[in-house]
């Protein structure tokens, strides 16, 4: 019996050390690339007026989609809030926002101080819709297709850059 | 030339600790006496890494910037004493003030520990220069801080803002001293093993050290809770960040062990779990060095990080968990704890269990991340969420215990009247309602552990009263027991009743909100020496008693490097904390304020403080019966 403990000792031990190992050899940034040109996953997510519900099906009406994923009480949000304004004029672009973790009136005050760029919105409160996106910090955004695939996804907030990008992609 | 001098006196210790390794084996065959030339290579150890050390701080002091450690973390322009501090801010530096705790360490452990077999005491003084000299060779061969490079550059890089901080400054060093100081009961379990030193003596050659390294563990994790509180800008103190989580897991063994040892002093019993103890600690710590320092975690605390030291740090970590495992199954024999159910030795071993809890739960949060990402592909992170769930609730049961324990008799199975403690318990639930009724209504969570943190602070308040009696007072246990439930106390009301209000503002304008008015008044721009800053000024008034504080949040621009900085203005009182944070909105005149009302900031500090003094005087009372 002694032995046996002996034995899961060790071995647990070497297994922490063999991951600590494969966790230094792993790149640590996080890369966006594999979600390039996969399908849309299948989502229902609730409206922020709690009226109805959105799908997959609300994002095949439009040519490009920029799903964009934000919070009241996040400063970088705040930061790309004005490109996400003038992403709102484009007509070819549809945007839906995505509420994450977020209290309704804070929300709220949020879009009525800042103004609100979005076609359609949503709320994720528990951020369990948001995981299926790959979603895991805010903001992000992923710009998609009317045939529902991803085009690109963007980590953090939008810069002029990514404006430009989008720009660029959608005309 | 400082960087010869510097990597003279590098390969000077190499020598000196293979010297002292050589000396006290050929000392451990031949004769039961200490020779003196140990004394004196240990001496000489300590006095050259010291000079080492201060080699270092001249070079950042006269910036040096042919050293690459002082071009990538210092600037001529920076303010002198965030040049000395600049010496252990960052990787090469601060490892350099791990050899010097090591070799101090080892050299006080031997001049004072003279009542124990010398064969212990030279055998832990090998262990000790084993561990001296893998820092060493990590410190030369991979993380060198009197590297050269060239050409010489005509300034330097400047250290990270956000570190320029007088708290930023003292914070490693303290924590170093605790991290650190757990080597030399690492290695004096290690020779104990080896020795069958198994007496209940053994206890009294490392109980003090375990204690030094425990306050310096506490005021080192204090002082980088009140950095994180008013220099991240969140408000909070506590983030279960993976790197203050690091600091956390040896505290926790430390803490366990402290109380084992009370136990094994006084009646010769868990010898081999104060051994394990003594591993875990010294382990963890190295466990958090490599946490950090690999990178293969990402957290505030990852500035400088680089795979290569990872790999380093992992053979070492690898070499003494496999070591200290293989001796210990060699040597462990099946111990018999004939215990009484309610006697002291099974309270303390109670205690073991919930820190031993607190250990795995904060320990499992920390290296999951790891796990999930190098087995799955997925990248998760374990906030405090996860934490606040696993470890709140169980605090409830822990005070509890920790009020009662005390009071138990060694070896016995009575308890003394039991009576009182429901009378306790009525007193704790009754000023709890009294809370509950005349300010507002919280959770049921924070309702239990609101009662059991008044709990522990009466029964031990009337303790002092007891105790005073008949004078026979342990001030030591009381004080730190007592401030630790004054602790949860406080960190249990300041999150009830802390305020968060979040604004646009533009220049004039007033918000309002329940009895306050917070107007932005003016806002300067100001040129210091290494930074520019935007400062607001903001006037906070309390509508009903007509009481006006200002408060002056920065937005900071520093040119090297070039980084902007949010910083908290912060007005501290006994009662309360008002927190402001001030943030610029990309083009527009709106700038965002967060405001926050945060009670009893103060006391929360004050009883960590409080906690410390508690060991220190166990310390001083050791001291004096020795």
């Amino acid at each position: 019996m002694q032995k046996i403990i002996k034995i899961i000792i060790l071995f647990f031990f070497l297994f922490i050390i063999g991951i600590f190992y494969l966790g230094l050899t792993k790149d640590t940034n996080y890369s966006t690339s594999s979600l390039i040109n996969k399908d849309t996953p299948e989502f229902k997510i609730i409206s922020f007026d709690d009226s109805n519900f959105y799908t997959r099906d609300d994002l095949k009406k439009n040519n490009y989609t920029l799903i964009n994923f934000w919070a009241s009480w996040c400063a970088p949000c705040k930061i790309e809030h004005p490109i996400l304004m003038k992403l709102s004029q484009k007509k070819k672009l549809m945007l839906l926002g995505i509420n994450f973790k977020d209290k309704n009136l804070q929300a709220k005050t949020f879009l009525s101080d800042l103004g609100n760029p979005y076609d359609l919105l949503a709320k994720d409160k528990n951020g369990k819709q948001s995981v299926k996106f790959g979603i895991y910090g805010i903001p992000e955004s992923i710009l998609i297709n009317k045939d529902l695939i991803i085009i690109k996804k963007f980590v953090g907030p939008l810069s002029v850059d990514d404006y430009n990008n989008i720009i660029k992609i959608i005309e | 030339m400082l960087s010869n001098l510097g990597n003279i006196l590098l390969f000077l210790n190499v020598i000196l600790s293979l010297s002292i390794i050589y000396t006290a084996n050929r000392n451990l065959k031949i004769s039961e006496v200490i020779d003196k030339k140990i004394y004196q290579l240990s001496l000489i150890q300590s006095t050259s890494i010291i000079i080492c050390f201060f080699v270092l701080i001249a070079a950042f002091i006269v910036s040096d910037f042919s050293l690459i450690t002082v071009y990538q973390n210092s600037h001529s322009l920076k303010p002198f004493f965030y040049k000395i501090a600049g010496t252990w801010g960052n990787h090469e530096g601060s490892l350099l003030l791990w050899a010097i705790i090591l070799s101090i360490f080892s050299f006080l452990f031997l001049v004072y520990n003279k009542n124990h077999p010398n064969k212990f005491r030279l055998l832990t003084l090998i262990i000790q220069n084993i561990l001296i000299l893998g820092f060493l060779f990590f410190i030369l061969f991979n993380s060198n801080p009197f590297s050269r490079i060239s050409p010489i550059p005509s300034e330097g890089l400047g250290l990270n803002p956000i570190l320029q901080d007088p708290a930023l400054a003292i914070h490693p060093p303290l924590l170093y001293v605790g991290f650190v100081g757990a080597s030399i009961y690492f290695s004096a379990a290690i020779a104990s093993l080896i020795t069958n030193y198994s007496e209940k003596s053994f206890s009294l050659s490392i109980k003090n050290w375990v204690l030094i390294s425990w306050c310096f563990q506490t005021l080192g994790i204090l002082v980088g809770s009140i950095w994180a509180y008013y220099e991240l800008g969140w408000g909070g103190f506590w983030f279960w960040d993976p790197v203050e989580n690091a600091s956390l897991l040896p505290w926790f063994a430390m803490t366990a062990l402290f109380h084992s040892l009370i136990v094994f002093e006084k009646r010769n019993l868990f010898y081999f779990w104060v051994i394990i103890l003594c591993l875990i600690t010294f382990t963890l710590s190295v466990t958090g060095t490599f946490l950090v320092r690999s990178g293969i975690l990402n957290s505030v605390h990852t500035f400088a990080s680089d795979p290569s030291r990872g790999i380093y740090i992992l053979i070492f970590l690898s070499l003494m968990i496999f070591g200290s495992i293989f001796l210990l199954f060699q040597k462990y024999k099946k111990e018999n704890y004939d215990l009484n159910r309610n006697s002291k030795e099974t309270f303390i071993l109670v205690n073991n269990w919930f820190m031993m809890f607190y250990l795995i739960t904060v320990l499992l949060g920390t290296i999951y991340p790891i796990f999930t990402d190098a087995l799955t592909d997925n990248k998760i992170s374990v906030g405090p969420p996860f934490y606040n769930a696993i470890i709140f609730p169980v605090v409830v049961v822990f005070l509890i215990f920790m009020a009662i324990g005390p009071k138990a008799k060694w070896i016995k199975n009575k308890f003394e009247n039991i009576r009182i403690y429901f009378f306790i318990l009525i007193g704790a639930i009754g000023l709890n309602l009294v809370i509950l009724f005349f300010f507002k209504s919280y959770t049921l969570l924070s309702n239990f552990i609101i009662i059991s943190a008044l709990f522990l602070i009466i029964s031990s308040l009337m303790d002092i009263a007891k105790a005073l009696k008949k004078n026979k007072l342990d001030f030591a246990r009381i004080i730190s027991h007592t401030s630790f439930g004054f602790l949860v106390l406080f960190i249990g009301l300041n999150d009830i009743f802390s305020v968060e209000k979040d604004y646009n503002i533009k220049l004039g304008e007033t918000k309002k909100f329940e009895n306050y008015s917070i107007q932005l008044q003016t806002l300067d721009l100001k040129n210091y020496k290494n930074y520019q800053a935007v400062i607001g000024k903001l006037e906070i008034k309390n509508i009903n008693s007509n009481q006006i504080n200002i408060l002056n949040p920065e937005i900071r621009i520093y040119d090297k490097p070039k980084t902007l900085t949010y910083e908290a203005a912060i007005k501290t009182s006994l009662v309360k904390d008002y927190y402001l944070t001030m943030s610029n909105i990309d083009r527009s005149d709106y700038y965002n304020i967060k405001f926050q009302k945060k009670p009893l900031m103060a006391w929360i500090w004050i009883s960590v403080i409080m906690i410390v003094i508690g060991g220190s005087l166990r310390l001083f009372s050791n001291a004096k019966n020795n």
